[in-house]
């Protein structure tokens, strides 16, 4: 091989590669999604829509509710309980209430976290309000209802030794910027 | 340098065709303009960034001028001059902007063009015996596009940026500060500055890698290649990695700001922490980047001046490689303080720390060069060793702030100002100005003036500590960056601070003398005006070198390079 033609193939090489970093940092985004999702990093709650709970240990542990609304969104949102007292293991229900305070059709949909990170994947929701969008009708109110259970696994992680309490965390935002968890 | 016209120029080649070649130049603009000669370009990025480095060292001033004293004195008449609307936000906001763009000049119109673009260009092809980079042409592309970048970036600081005139968002750009924080085109422009700079170095990495890898000289394998081609590689494959994800974190900026993307804004499911992942994995190599053709050079320098081999050859150069490869998996020692759990934190402390080691290993291999040799203080060597002594500095409080929880308190404090100063404004600085003098010579043809060498690194010296070692008190006592004010409690170090910076710039301004009379009344250059010390490729050609060098390819022999005084080519044709 003449040495241009050498040059050529190397440098070739190396702008490749500098396309598949380029290709790696927008990859990131999805590979990041998964990452925080397999490991609750980011204060990711596990998401198993349907998933039976493995039932009471017998151990209690508090969950707090936190409902935020965007500026942008003129609702009222708020947890019928502030916290409740949960039993590892056992299927919950927890309610929030959401009120369209303007006079227009608007569609909301929400983001949610856990507090602290290292509980987040823990927290197991079976069905929540927030896996979907939801429309309220000008001063409408609706009650949305969350379904979790907290892992009994939870106990046996010594990260968790000195969680007394979770905080599951919503912030409502206008559709037009609809979530997809992350 | 002729003044013939291109038509004139190009029956002059007709003419003597039998000797062309080493000294056969293009005209004017041909040369500076249409420029594929490695000595040339990098002639050019010198210009370009002690250009660049007088505007981000001007705009440090400026930022030194008004913390001199508690209370805010000048910045709203400096917003007012650059157009921002009256008000005191506008005013606030253009610390922001100078803040910003002093950072980003600094990175990557300075110390980059400069260690890179300047030197690597220079002296890679002569080290490795190369006629020329790989890519001459692209070459000179590189550099015709970092000089649009910068007058985008300058120009940022004219147009709106949200609160005020420029782009106030750090030079790391963080969401959603320069998203949804920052309207306007300024921080738009910022970003297309910073993609056409990466453009610019992917283009040269390339470049470098190429010739590096194809171009030696006959017999000189990768083990027998100087330390500083050794660097120059070594950064060239960190660009390659890094920059591109740079260059994808500020699309996704840009599209955020501009075309409804949400990649960074939680409102559509994206997350603000995945830029700063992003930034800090091209942003900790970029660290690397900026001071490991310092360290190549000054290896060359202790080694030459200390008349003898480089101690640890190979483990200096894979301390480098090692360098390399663990600065892309410590990037999280940047984000400590943004909710990373205590095993993360583990884990990045410990990684980071283990970067002290092959750092360790060049500091010890530079100290045992100087052991025993015969060590004349020219400037080079002066400002070489200073160099080791800073970097030290700098490098043991890096290892300092490397602990996840003692990072809870200096996060965003003086203290890390300290630090980043003193490996980089002053470990990086100083390596350019060892190299510099080092290599005056070779350049320019021209002996700069001893004294006023000496009397620069002194002045600069002394600066440049008065100036940066107080930050580390204002930081332990919890001084924040980034503002323009402080309490009366920090005055005084504030000041000392402030005077530092007077001290430093009258050693710049020596610098700038010396470089003027240097090239005007210096004394005419031998070779090697370093005697049996220098022992790499440039010294054996002519000083400046001929326009085209080694037509005919140096043979290195199998003996050890390292011990080897004279590397002249056979005389074989």
């Amino acid at each position: 091989m003449n040495p241009a033609a050498r040059n050529l193939r190397t440098g070739l090489i190396a702008g490749l590669v500098a396309c598949f970093m380029v290709g790696m940092g927008f990859a990131a985004v999805p590979l990041y999604r998964m990452f925080c999702q397999q490991t609750g990093w980011g204060g990711t709650a596990r998401i198993e829509v349907g998933a039976t709970a493995p039932g009471s240990v017998g151990r209690i542990v508090t969950v707090r509710f936190d409902a935020n609304t965007n500026a942008k969104l003129p609702w009222s949102f708020e947890p019928e309980q502030k916290t409740q007292r949960v039993a590892i293991g056992a299927r919950q229900i927890a309610f929030f209430d959401a009120t369209n305070l303007s006079n227009k059709t608007v569609t909301g949909a929400a983001a949610f976290n856990i507090s602290p990170d290292q509980s987040a994947r823990y927290f197991v929701k079976v069905q929540c309000f927030c896996f979907t969008q939801q429309t309220l009708q000008p001063g409408e109110t609706q009650r949305m209802p969350v379904v979790f259970y907290v892992d009994p696994a939870f106990l046996k992680d010594h990260d968790n030794d000195q969680v007394g309490e979770i905080t599951l965390s919503y912030t409502f935002y206008p559709v037009d910027q609809a979530p997809s968890q992350g | 340098m002729t003044d013939t016209t291109a038509n004139a120029h190009f029956f002059q080649k007709e003419e003597h065709h039998e000797h062309h070649g080493a000294d056969h130049r293009p005209g004017f603009f041909a040369r500076w303009f249409l420029s594929t000669n490695h000595k040339d370009i990098g002639t050019l990025y010198l210009i370009f960034a002690i250009t660049a480095g007088i505007i981000g060292g001007g705009i440090s001033g400026l930022m030194r001028a008004e913390l001199a004293h508690p209370g805010i004195q000048y910045l709203p008449m400096w917003a007012h001059f650059f157009g921002a609307p009256a008000g005191n936000d506008a005013a606030l906001h253009f610390w922001n902007v100078m803040v910003t763009a002093h950072g980003l000049i600094m990175v990557f119109f300075m110390v980059m063009p400069a260690m890179i673009g300047g030197f690597g260009n220079w002296f890679v092809p002569i080290m490795i015996g190369a006629p020329d980079m790989a890519f001459p042409r692209m070459n000179n592309v590189s550099f015709w596009l970092i000089v649009p970048a910068f007058t985008l970036l300058l120009g940022s600081l004219f147009v709106s940026g949200g609160t005020g005139n420029g782009a106030g968002t750090g030079w790391t750009l963080y969401a959603p500060l320069s998203t949804s924080g920052s309207a306007g085109p300024s921080v738009d422009m910022c970003i297309l500055a910073l993609h056409l700079a990466g453009a610019s170095s992917i283009l040269g990495a390339v470049n470098f890698i190429t010739t590096i890898l194809n171009m030696r000289a006959p017999g000189m394998t990768l083990h027998k290649m100087p330390l500083f081609a050794w660097s120059v590689l070594v950064t060239a494959f960190l660009l390659l990695l890094a920059l591109p994800v740079l260059a994808a974190a500020i699309t996704m900026l840009l599209t955020d700001r501009n075309f409804g993307t949400t990649f960074f804004d939680a409102s559509g499911g994206g997350d603000p922490i995945l830029y700063q992942h992003l930034f800090w994995f091209f942003g900790h190599p970029e660290v690397y980047i900026m001071i490991l053709p310092g360290f190549g050079m000054v290896s060359h320098i202790i080694s030459t001046f200390s008349k003898k081999p480089i101690f640890g050859y190979l483990g200096m150069a894979y301390a480098m490689v090692a360098i390399g490869v663990v600065g892309f998996v410590v990037w999280a020692h940047h984000m400590y303080t943004t909710g990373l759990d205590v095993n993360t934190k583990m884990y990045f402390t410990a990684a980071t720390m283990v970067i002290a080691v092959p750092t360790g290993i060049k500091i010890f291999s530079w100290i045992a060069t100087m052991w025993g040799g015969s060590i004349s203080f020219k400037t080079p060597m002066v400002w070489a060793m200073g160099f080791i002594f800073m970097f030290t500095v700098g490098g043991v409080t890096g290892v300092v702030l490397a602990n996840g929880g003692i990072d809870n308190y200096f996060q965003d404090t003086y203290y890390v100002v300290a630090h980043f100063h003193y490996v980089l404004s002053l470990g990086a600085v100083f390596s350019l100005f060892a190299g510099f003098y080092y290599w005056f010579p070779k350049m320019s043809g021209k002996m700069y003036n001893e004294f006023l060498g000496q009397a620069h690194f002194w002045i600069f010296f002394v600066g440049v500590n008065v100036l940066f070692f107080p930050m580390h008190f204002l930081g332990a006592q919890g001084m924040p960056r980034r503002y323009p004010d402080y309490p009366d409690a920090f005055a005084k170090w504030n000041a000392v601070a402030s005077h530092g910076y007077e001290i430093m710039v009258v050693g710049m301004g020596i610098f700038f003398v010396n470089i003027i009379y240097s090239l005007i009344a210096g004394p005419k250059a031998p070779a090697n005006p370093w005697g049996e010390g220098a022992t790499t490729l440039e010294w054996t050609l002519s000083s400046p070198p001929p326009y085209h060098q080694f037509e005919t390819l140096p043979i290195i022999d199998a003996g050890d390079l390292h011990d080897r005084h004279d590397r002249r080519p056979p005389d074989r044709v």
